[in-house]
């Protein structure tokens, strides 16, 4: 259970840092809480790390009308604090414990890109979108659906760096809620369905979108802004769950369903609050 | 290849030499002598190997001691007072808090930190707050009381 060995770079500033992935066969480091379990595991075996936890420029989080903007050497615990964005307060109380939470970055999840981890389910319900910048090369906005591939993997391509997640903001009349179940708190869901409903001026349904995890290869958003009742059959025609030692794939498919209604009544209640 | 670091342990700077894949949590144990922190799991899961970095618990297995190099950190060895146990750990000894001992240097660093953040905390923030340490032994109903308990003490001595 000891990490195999590897040539360790410490770059001074982003530039630095997108030089030395455009040199090296290198691996991002940020906060570690998924990537150092694997090395841990011998699951992975970079011959470079790439560190970038210390780097000023991404240790910054930008909050406007529009959304919020994290950097990619940001921590769960300080986007949670800061309380930018109350869909992705919450989600993120649900990501491990606190004490991982302290280390582990936002934008290190999105990259890790685990099918039953939070976050990515909330920048895709969201519509969000993931910055990434290469040396000597144009930045480059990939949104949610594209940036999800498979199951952990991103489309972050080899020199690249993720930099900054933008989530955009709930608008006007706009609740959202998560609603997960896992064996123990603090695990990763058997399934979780997170939910963003926005309600028009005489109280109907506008939009309500839906992105659950657990149940497929990535995030899977299903919109159901026409049907809202048929939510749960809706999903569960979706999603493409496994089965493993912790679940079935019929009672993940079951689960789906039920945690799409509540996630729905939920963010349906909170918009009626906020519209009110 | 070896790297030079310097990390300020229990309030004492100690310069050692580490490979990068050199865990925080062996690092402080082997390079260091400080056996206090204990390693259970390797991967996160049991918080037995928790410490403080810059007043902050954090998994020590799940960091490299390299990326923390200049950080402040305290382990259980540098949580009680010249004069005694600290109240927290007083808190874990009265009410049996504790019976084999391996996951308690953990319990005690995130507890530690987390009394400081919030000085009362109810019994569902106490059962948030130490979620992510294990115990085999107690059944965690006596650490709750001994987290409550030390949030008494600390405020009778504040």
């Amino acid at each position: 259970m000891k990490p195999p060995p590897f040539e360790y770079h410490a770059p001074r500033d982003l530039g630095a840092a997108l030089r030395t992935l455009a040199e090296v066969d290198g691996k991002v480091l940020a906060g570690g809480q998924s990537l150092i379990p694997m090395l841990n595991m011998r699951l992975a075996a970079p011959a470079h790390l790439v560190d970038i936890s210390r780097l000023e420029e991404l240790r910054v989080m930008e909050a406007t009308e529009d959304g919020v903007r994290v950097g990619a050497a940001v921590t769960h615990t300080q986007v949670e604090r800061a309380g930018a964005h109350p869909l992705l307060t919450r989600a993120l109380k649900l990501v491990a414990h606190p004490v991982i939470r302290n280390r582990g970055t936002v934008v290190g999840s999105l990259v890790h890109a685990d099918p039953a981890a939070e976050l990515p389910a909330v920048l895709a319900v969201l519509g969000g979108s993931v910055r990434v910048a290469r040396w000597g090369g144009p930045v480059r906005d990939v949104g949610a659906q594209e940036f999800f591939v498979g199951p952990m993997e991103s489309a972050v391509r080899p020199g690249e760096l993720a930099v900054s997640a933008f989530f955009p903001a709930l608008g006007p009349r706009t609740g959202a809620a998560f609603e997960e179940v896992a064996r123990r708190h603090g695990d990763y869901a058997l399934a979780g369905v997170c939910a963003v409903v926005t309600l028009g001026e005489d109280g109907h349904v506008e939009a309500a979108t839906l992105a659950c995890i657990g149940v497929g290869p990535v995030p899977v958003v299903v919109d159901v802004t026409g049907s809202p009742a048929e939510a749960a059959r809706a999903v569960r025609d979706r999603v493409e769950p496994e089965g493993d030692i912790h679940a079935s794939a019929d009672y993940r498919r079951h689960l789906a369903g039920v945690l799409a209604e509540r996630a729905l009544r939920n963010a349906t209640r909170e918009a009626g609050v906020r519209g009110a | 290849m070896e790297h030079e670091i310097t990390l300020v342990v229990n309030g004492t700077a100690r310069r050692v030499s580490v490979p990068a894949r050199r865990l925080l949590s062996d690092c402080l144990r082997q390079d260091l002598g400080l056996t206090g922190t204990h390693v259970g799991c390797e991967h996160g899961v049991c918080g037995c190997c928790t410490v403080l970095l810059d007043g902050q618990p954090v998994r020590s297995c799940l960091t490299f001691a390299v990326s923390v190099d200049g950080s402040e950190i305290t382990t259980v060895e540098g949580l009680a007072a010249k004069d005694g146990l600290s109240p927290v750990q007083r808190g874990f000894a009265e009410c049996h808090g504790l019976q084999c001992g391996f996951c308690t240097p953990g319990f005690l660093c995130t507890v530690t930190a987390m009394l400081r953040e919030n000085p009362a905390p109810t019994d569902e923030e106490v059962l948030e707050g130490i979620s992510g340490n294990l115990c085999r032994c107690t059944g965690y109903q006596n650490i709750v009381k001994a987290v409550h308990r030390a949030a008494e003490l600390l405020a009778e001595e504040a």
